[in-house]
């Protein structure tokens, strides 16, 4: 496929690999954001074709794995009543909440639906009146546009079962939140690529100078990432601290203003909870006032529950990058993707899944 | 969560102006996608996906600019 193929080629990673090794003349700390990066990066040994000098520290950026346990409570509560169809992306089905996971719902007889597009929940909604749909919208800006498009599309069509249960955070605040944590080890950041198509990059300027931090936009191919980790390098060996675009072919500095407009429209900035991390200002999208007729936490009256994390699972410290997966004495024993006790490990752009999945693999080669 | 992939725009349907969508290919599957959002888009562009929405269009001269970049770095030994 053409833009992918030539972004995963060999000799053009083995050239990067060496350049990177040949400007390296100290230790340095990155932190990949994203998830998709994360996985990206365990999935191709990306860490084995760069000097022992750089570590990268994989952030908190997947949204299955930040949204916080009570929301996933609320989710199947809702999902639990017998008039609800329970739409979500099927990454979310098997988080686990505290007492069990939606795909358990499901198993039980509850109508819990996984479904590609949240136009795909909007569909659901105007073929089943009978049933209130609600829609898990969970995301960082990349999906919250479309999930805003569904509240926008469901209004259209004067469907008035529909709804979504909103779980949106968002990235520069949690960068911002990272970097004021005194005992971060971060000195540069690999930017989310396709957050960064949506929102464009001006917001890591005030960033990138507060902090005294290079970001670099950064896509998710191995030569993107390898590319983004090299201009990293070169600035932190020169002491610069600006913000740089990688990913030039989809990512412009301003960003998709169509789809911001529409987060305008439908979204207002909220102070978010981050599984593992604890609430961060302004991190976060709720429904604005006027459009709360699909927002399901008012109808379903579920905004009161709260929950406890498993005591053995240390999430927080992996999502801030103070420790690797491998360092939780519970990882690959009591906690495996099959049975997860937290969310790292369910997603496939979790830090956990990922190093199980890849480090496994890995492991078996080599015997083999 | 925020995985995109590219594909090739083979039909555009324009007929709900507030609702345009396309049928793009990625690598031999076709799905329909939201291009609501991309102010000009024709058959035969690439498009980024996400959930069912083209978040831009694939810039093929900064894509290139990029591989032109890693071209210039010079050869390596190919390993034996």
């Amino acid at each position: 496929m053409k833009y992918l193929d030539e972004f995963r080629d060999g000799k053009a990673a083995r050239k990067l690999s060496l350049e990177i090794k040949s400007v390296t003349s100290k230790p340095w700390q990155i932190m990949e954001i994203c998830g998709g990066q994360t996985h990206s990066i365990l999935k191709y040994s990306i860490e084995e074709l760069l000097p022992e000098e750089i570590t990268l520290i994989h952030g908190p950026g997947c949204p299955v794995c930040v949204t916080p346990l009570e929301l996933i409570d609320k989710a199947i509560a809702i999902a639990q009543k017998d008039d609800v169809i329970f739409a979500s992306f099927g990454d979310m089905l098997r988080v686990p909440g505290s007492m069990h996971d939606l795909l358990s719902v499901k198993a039980k007889g509850g109508n819990v639906k996984m479904v590609y597009s949240p136009l795909d929940a909007v569909k659901l909604a105007e073929n089943n009146p009978d049933n209130k749909v609600v829609f898990f919208g969970v995301g960082f800006e990349t999906t919250a546009p479309a999930n805003a498009m569904s509240v926008i599309e469901a209004k259209r069509r004067g469907l008035k079962n529909y709804s979504i249960l909103c779980s949106h955070v968002l990235v520069p605040p949690a960068i911002d939140a990272l970097l004021s944590f005194r005992n971060n080890n971060i000195q540069g950041f690999l930017a989310a690529g396709h957050v960064c198509t949506v929102m464009g990059y001006e917001e890591y300027f005030p960033i990138a100078e507060k902090y005294k931090v290079p970001i670099v936009v950064t896509g998710f191919e191995p030569i993107d990432i390898l590319q983004g980790v090299l201009l990293t390098v070169k600035q932190l060996e020169e002491g610069k601290s600006e913000v740089q675009n990688q990913y030039s072919r989809v990512v412009t500095e301003e960003g998709n203003t169509a789809a911001q407009k529409l987060l305008e429209e439908v979204f207002e900035r909220r102070d978010r909870k981050w599984r593992g991390i604890g609430s961060i200002p302004l991190s976060g999208f709720k429904l604005k006032n006027e459009d709360s007729d699909f927002d399901a936490e008012k109808i379903f009256k579920v905004e009161n529950i709260e929950t406890e994390e498993s005591p053995l699972c240390i999430a927080g410290e992996v999502l801030q990058g103070i420790k690797k997966p491998i360092e939780c004495p519970a990882f690959g024993k009591e906690c495996t993707p099959e049975h997860p006790l937290g969310a790292p490990m369910v997603s496939t752009e979790g830090a956990c899944a990922a190093y199980f999945h890849y480090g496994k693999i890995k492991k078996e080669l080599i015997r083999n | 969560m925020c995985l995109a992939v590219p594909g090739k725009v083979i039909s555009i349907d324009e007929s709900n102006p507030e609702l345009k969508m396309a049928k793009v290919n990625f690598s031999g599957v076709s799905k329909e996608v939201c291009i609501q959002w991309l102010p000009d888009v024709n058959i035969g562009d690439y498009v980024l996906v996400h959930v069912g929405f083209a978040l831009n269009k694939i810039d093929e001269k900064d894509a290139e600019e990029t591989l032109r970049i890693l071209r210039e770095m010079g050869d390596i030994e190919e390993e034996s």
